[in-house]
């Protein structure tokens, strides 16, 4: 899937004749060769897992962090080049903390979420800089507004989802949420032995299953997809960043408390073992 | 801020030495599904009254209203500051602002600028996130939500008024006639209130404004 734009790549200021900026999808590239991160969206919270790959056993544990506070109500989980998520995440805890000093409240996460795209997008414009390597996630919590999740990626676009993926093994991670619900729910189909006639009832109830699971729930299938994910032939041992934001945290973002991680680990190790096996817990 | 224009003589009329200033009674008060907001209707300069029909209720956004009290240049610069900062974001962020935000706005400017401002502003409106509230900026640039506000020159005599015959819970037809009344009283006394009585009401439906004509007044004296 190598393509080369010999002599129009050189800088974001030039297009291709087949009206590409090959800068930014290189940027993009950079993304994909880092460690996946997710970002679910439940009924009451986000949750946001990270496959953190550890390169070398003289790290402190929970050094490097990549899921990063914004502010309180929101949290950001990033892919890429680590410096690069890093001042973007200062950029954006700058306009959350200026718009709630102009306008005296909370950031809604979709005007955040387009302010730093707005300003993502602007170093794909010039020569003189280089595009942002990292594509990020952002999820909120607010009374009001519910849960929201927002992710940019590097060419300064944002979209709002129910469920996001990136990262190495972003396309393997997606299957994984779609299959989240709908593996949910055909497992009492599958024991009745109906699966054909429910398959049909599955697909509408598709979307609703997401949208009913609480975040302690989704906790464990986020543990779950990651480990799912985790190539353990490339990529030797990795630590798991879990973090959520929503009812359960009274609104605030922050990283899951030790026991919940444990616990989730715990299902997703035990999961696996059982081989895609549908007779887990069904919550 | 300066008081006189011009040091005249004394056979100078008293209104080329004063400020324009909108002495006032205004007041604001929520209800469940939104507030009323009333003003009297007269700017002095001095003792000459420069307009006895003025509209001190002035729309910030569709849902959201100030009252204007003090130098009547001042607050409608501010007002129409704030007019533009809210338009503007409520295009960003592509929804109804808040009252909560437009008052803010106000705050900011009345704070910031508070050596050289002489304006006592209520902030009244509607949204779907909190409905109906009140929030006052007086002079000095303050910010507070209060249920039911008064300002202006005239609202020390109402204060008894108000403390007596506001209750929480009223419906908006009880908040009328509180309004209404009270402002009369106050109009009665202060000598920079009168003419006549300006009242909206907003809600989530729009805004529904009225005038009553200084004949059609509640009469409080049997004089």
């Amino acid at each position: 899937m190598s393509s080369i734009g010999t002599g129009y790549d050189l800088s974001a200021s030039t297009f291709s004749p087949d009206g590409r900026v090959f800068q930014v999808e290189y940027a993009m590239k950079a993304v994909e060769n880092s460690s996946t991160a997710i970002g679910i969206r439940c009924k009451d919270g986000v949750v946001f897992g990270v496959e953190k790959l550890v390169l070398s056993k003289l790290y402190e544990q929970g050094s490097n962090k990549r899921i990063f506070n914004v502010d309180r109500h929101v949290g950001m989980a990033v892919a890429g080049l680590l410096a690069d998520a890093r001042s973007l995440s200062e950029v954006a805890r700058e306009e959350a903390s200026n718009f709630r000093s102009n306008y005296g409240h909370n950031i809604p996460l979709k005007h955040l979420s387009e302010r730093v795209a707005m300003y993502v997008h602007a170093y794909t414009l010039y020569s003189a800089v280089r595009p942002f390597g990292c594509s990020f996630i952002l999820g909120s919590y607010d009374q009001d507004d519910g849960p929201q999740l927002y992710m940019v990626d590097p060419s300064g676009i944002s979209y709002g989802y129910w469920g996001c993926a990136i990262g190495k093994a972003k396309q393997a991670a997606k299957t994984e949420i779609e299959k989240l619900q709908v593996r949910i729910l055909l497992e009492p189909s599958l024991r009745q032995g109906k699966i054909l006639l429910n398959c049909l009832i599955c697909v509408c109830y598709c979307y609703q299953q997401m949208k009913d699971m609480t975040c302690r729930e989704l906790v464990k299938e986020v543990a779950k997809i990651i480990y799912i994910v985790h190539d353990e032939v490339k990529d030797k041992s990795f630590e798991l960043e879990l973090s959520w934001v929503g009812e359960v945290t009274n609104g605030k973002h922050e990283l899951v408390p030790k026991d919940v991680r444990e616990e989730a680990e715990k299902y997703a190790k035990d999961s696996l073992e059982e081989e895609d096996d549908s007779d887990e817990d069904n919550m | 801020r300066f008081g006189q224009l011009s040091s005249g003589s004394d056979m100078a009329p008293d209104w080329t030495m004063k400020e324009v200033s909108t002495g006032t009674t205004i007041m604001a008060v929520e209800y469940d599904g939104g507030v009323v907001i009333g003003a009297d209707s007269r700017t002095t300069t001095g003792a000459y009254i420069a307009n006895r029909v003025t509209d001190k209720l002035t729309p910030i956004h569709d849902r959201i209203f100030c009252c204007r009290s003090g130098s009547a240049a001042d607050t409608q610069a501010i007002a129409d500051v704030v007019t533009y900062q809210l338009g503007f974001h409520s295009i960003e962020l592509d929804e109804a602002p808040l009252v909560q935000t437009a008052a803010n706005l106000f705050k900011a400017s009345c704070y910031r600028y508070r050596e050289e401002l002489m304006a006592g502003i209520i902030v009244a409106g509607w949204d779907k996130r909190r409905g109906g509230q009140v929030y006052t900026v007086p002079v000095g640039g303050m910010l507070v939500r209060q249920p039911v506000s008064v300002g202006g020159s005239g609202s020390t005599y109402i204060y008894g008024y108000m403390d007596s015959n506001y209750k929480p819970n009223m419906t908006k037809d009880q908040c009328l006639r509180l309004v209404s009344g009270a402002l009369s009283l106050a109009m009665e006394r202060d000598g920079s209130s009168g003419g006549v009585v300006r009242l909206a009401a907003i809600s989530e439906t729009g805004v529904d404004r009225q005038v009553i004509l200084g004949n059609q007044l509640p009469k409080w004296s049997t004089a």
